[in-house]
């Protein structure tokens, strides 16, 4: 017996051996191993996080006894948390509208700029984007200053009285958004003239010849060729407008009262500087299902779309 | 329909002039062909006609209007790109009907034109589908179908077929004179290639460095070429030029090659070329087709020489033969089955009825 089954065994151990040494010479082993420096980065950084805030939110406010999913629960009965989800929708859709609508115009200005000229334009352009918006920000703060306010002194030679920029609901809610804007526009700007650019200069000659209006050729040509660009552009701002925290926080912390609370401050006021982790981590971890829903909206056909051209 | 004026036409580009005053006369339904080799300006003659560039100087007038400052979509032409320029987010019938739906033109009328040209295309099955998903030769009608179904002026094709491959070029210049012959509308079409030129053109305006060269039908420009260097672009293999000088022989001329070999020139060009005896920088220009093998029959003006041949070529309906006179190489075209065997000596026979003399100074035929 024992004579019999070993050559089997070795058989066996060769076939594994054989199977192993396949397993490695497959491209998709390969490429999962080239790829797994980057997997654990990922894993590090933001898989771990990401459960970590998990945990946290399921956690009861000392953090001493693990009660479930009752913080979400508690969350969603407060009318604070429905002011925030109100206020960041505003604040995000608003926000990526007019970047998208500035970016997409400018784009066009300057890809329309002779060549020559427009480094220098290119790179003026994206100074609000470049510089840190923390201390952008400070800046913006002190034009809107209720005391010295150099827009309200403007304002003031044209006979028009102060604006209370900070002090007010409806005017902090337009600064905060202004002020993203000026800091995101110049991101749409590049990404959009980057897709400029990539439209073939012979299809707005075929349009020009065609009978199309400059008006027209934006709207029969460019358009549909940058679709795909203004999808992801404005999905990749979304996500990071919803997220946003350096703006609001300087600007106006939130306030007046509540008023500009979003997302990522309010998260920080209830985790850090009310000290109520897992309530913040709770709070937090609501941006990913709005977020995704977004992102299922705007990506919809864009794997099709992207094959046509 | 249309005629197409062009006056002293200038295009400068900063300090480089691309097109150096230009006067063109195409009639109405006329197709004509703009060829030359690359950097001669007809590209720029042909995009200043349709707009999309400005002129320098001079005037572009399109059925008897000035259209110096029309914008293209004014000038009523349709345009054919050499890569096609179909848009790609529209369907084959969208990319056709664009230019009628910015006119604003009734449903049914588009669709009537649309299935109309489709129809001389033969693209009917082809009307739903992405530009992505067509071959060359299929983008290629499309581009067509879209000038014809805006029923313009004027067509202006920018060397259409040089993305394609060789056969399909030869099957699509087919295609687009039927087009022609079926629409009969004024056409003016670029290429770089001669024997497009050729076989397209009621006339051809070979260009060179900006100017017109000269403009005839395809039989003038390759039998009376003006010009040294029309005598050269047009035909292929191209003609040869062989330095000679002309030399007076009791009473008639003679054309002498090198030191053995010299030919008499043709009674009937003697009055011609006289006045040329013993001066320099003269050049003979002779088609490859006129150095023939020795046949036993003599024409008139016909004359024998041997010399050693040193490359073959057989081609299949004749066989190409290169030798040397003067230093010059020369191509003569052959029956296949007159022999000719590299490294020997050959009889071969010109036929002077056919020569050109060319001032090399000048670069006049004269």
């Amino acid at each position: 017996m024992a004579d019999i089954a070993a050559p089997n065994a070795t058989v066996l151990a060769a076939g594994s051996r054989s199977g192993l040494h396949k397993l490695m010479q497959r491209k998709s082993t390969i490429a999962f191993l080239m790829a797994l420096p980057l997997i654990l980065l990922i894993a590090i950084l933001v898989a771990y996080p990401a459960g970590y805030a998990v945990y946290l939110a399921m956690l009861n406010k000392s953090m001493s006894k693990f009660v479930g999913f009752g913080t979400f629960e508690f969350i969603l009965k407060r009318q604070a948390f429905w002011d925030v989800v109100y206020q960041s929708c505003l604040f995000a859709i608003s926000a990526v509208i007019f970047k998208a609508i500035i970016g997409f115009v400018v784009a066009h200005f300057v890809h329309n700029i002779p060549a020559k000229g427009q480094r220098k334009w290119r790179g003026m352009l994206l100074v609000p984007w470049v510089i840190p918006p923390a201390m952008s920000t400070l800046a913006w703060l002190w034009l809107f200053d209720p005391s010295y306010s150099a827009f309200n002194w403007i304002f003031a030679h044209f006979g028009i009285s102060a604006v209370p920029w900070l002090g007010e609901a409806g005017w902090a809610r337009f600064a905060v958004i202004l002020v993203n804007i000026w800091a995101g526009a110049p991101f749409f700007m590049i990404m959009y003239l980057a897709a400029l650019k990539s439209v073939p200069e012979q299809l707005h000659e075929a349009a020009a010849i065609d009978g199309a209006t400059w008006w027209q050729k934006i709207w029969y040509v460019n358009l549909p060729m940058m679709r795909n660009i203004i999808a992801i552009t404005a999905l990749f701002s979304l996500i990071v407008t919803f997220a946003n925290f350096d703006i609001v926080r300087v600007l106006t912390n939130g306030g007046p009262l509540t008023a500009t609370q979003i997302f990522a401050t309010w998260a920080f006021k209830v985790g850090i500087e009310s000290g109520d982790i897992p309530q913040g981590a709770a709070v937090s971890l609501f941006m990913a299902p709005i977020l995704a829903i977004a992102a299922a909206f705007i990506l919809r056909n864009i794997s099709k779309r992207g094959s046509e051209v | 329909m249309a005629q197409v004026t062009l006056r002293k036409v200038i295009k400068k580009y900063d300090e480089v002039l691309a097109v150096r005053g230009v006067d063109l006369d195409i009639a109405d339904k006329e197709f004509i062909v703009l060829v030359g080799p690359s950097g001669c300006g007809k590209s720029t003659t042909l995009r200043m006609i349709a707009g999309l560039e400005e002129i320098s100087g001079g005037d572009i007038a399109i059925g008897g209007d000035v259209v110096n400052d029309v914008p293209p979509k004014d000038r009523d032409i349709a345009m054919v790109f050499q890569n096609y320029a179909l848009y790609p987010h529209m369907n084959v019938y969208e990319n056709m009907s664009f230019g009628l739906k910015l006119k604003r033109t009734p449903r049914q009328e588009i669709e009537r034109r649309v299935k109309q040209a489709a129809q001389i295309l033969d693209i009917t099955e082809l009307l739903d589908r992405k530009p992505k998903q067509l071959s060359g030769g299929q983008r290629q009608r499309v581009a067509m179908g879209r000038a014809i179904v805006r029923d313009p002026k004027v067509f202006l094709f920018d060397e259409p077929l040089s993305n394609l491959d060789a056969k399909l070029r030869v099957q699509m210049r087919t295609e687009i004179k039927k087009v022609h012959q079926k629409v009969r509308t004024t056409t003016v079409y670029v290429t770089h290639d001669q024997v497009e030129a050729m076989t397209l053109a009621d006339r051809v305006v070979v260009m060179n460095a900006g100017l017109i060269e000269q403009v005839g039908s395809p039989h003038d420009l390759y039998h009376s070429p003006n010009t040294k260097f029309v005598a050269g672009f047009i035909g292929s293999p191209a003609m040869n030029f062989i330095p000679c000088q002309v030399e007076q022989a009791a009473g008639a001329l003679r054309l002498r090659l090198n030191d053995k070999l010299a030919m008499p020139v043709p009674a009937s060009r003697t009055n011609r070329y006289s006045s040329v005896v013993g001066k320099p920088n003269l050049v003979l220009g002779l088609r490859p087709e006129h150095i023939m093998e020795t046949r036993p029959h003599t024409e008139s003006d016909q004359h024998d020489f041997e010399v050693p041949i040193e490359v073959v070529e057989p081609m299949g309906m004749e066989t190409l033969v290169y030798f040397t006179i003067n230093g010059t190489e020369v191509c003569g075209r052959i029956n296949p089955n007159a022999g000719g065997v590299a490294g020997q000596p050959m009889k071969l026979r010109a036929d002077l009825s056919n020569m050109h003399l060319i001032d090399d100074t000048t670069g006049k035929v004269l």
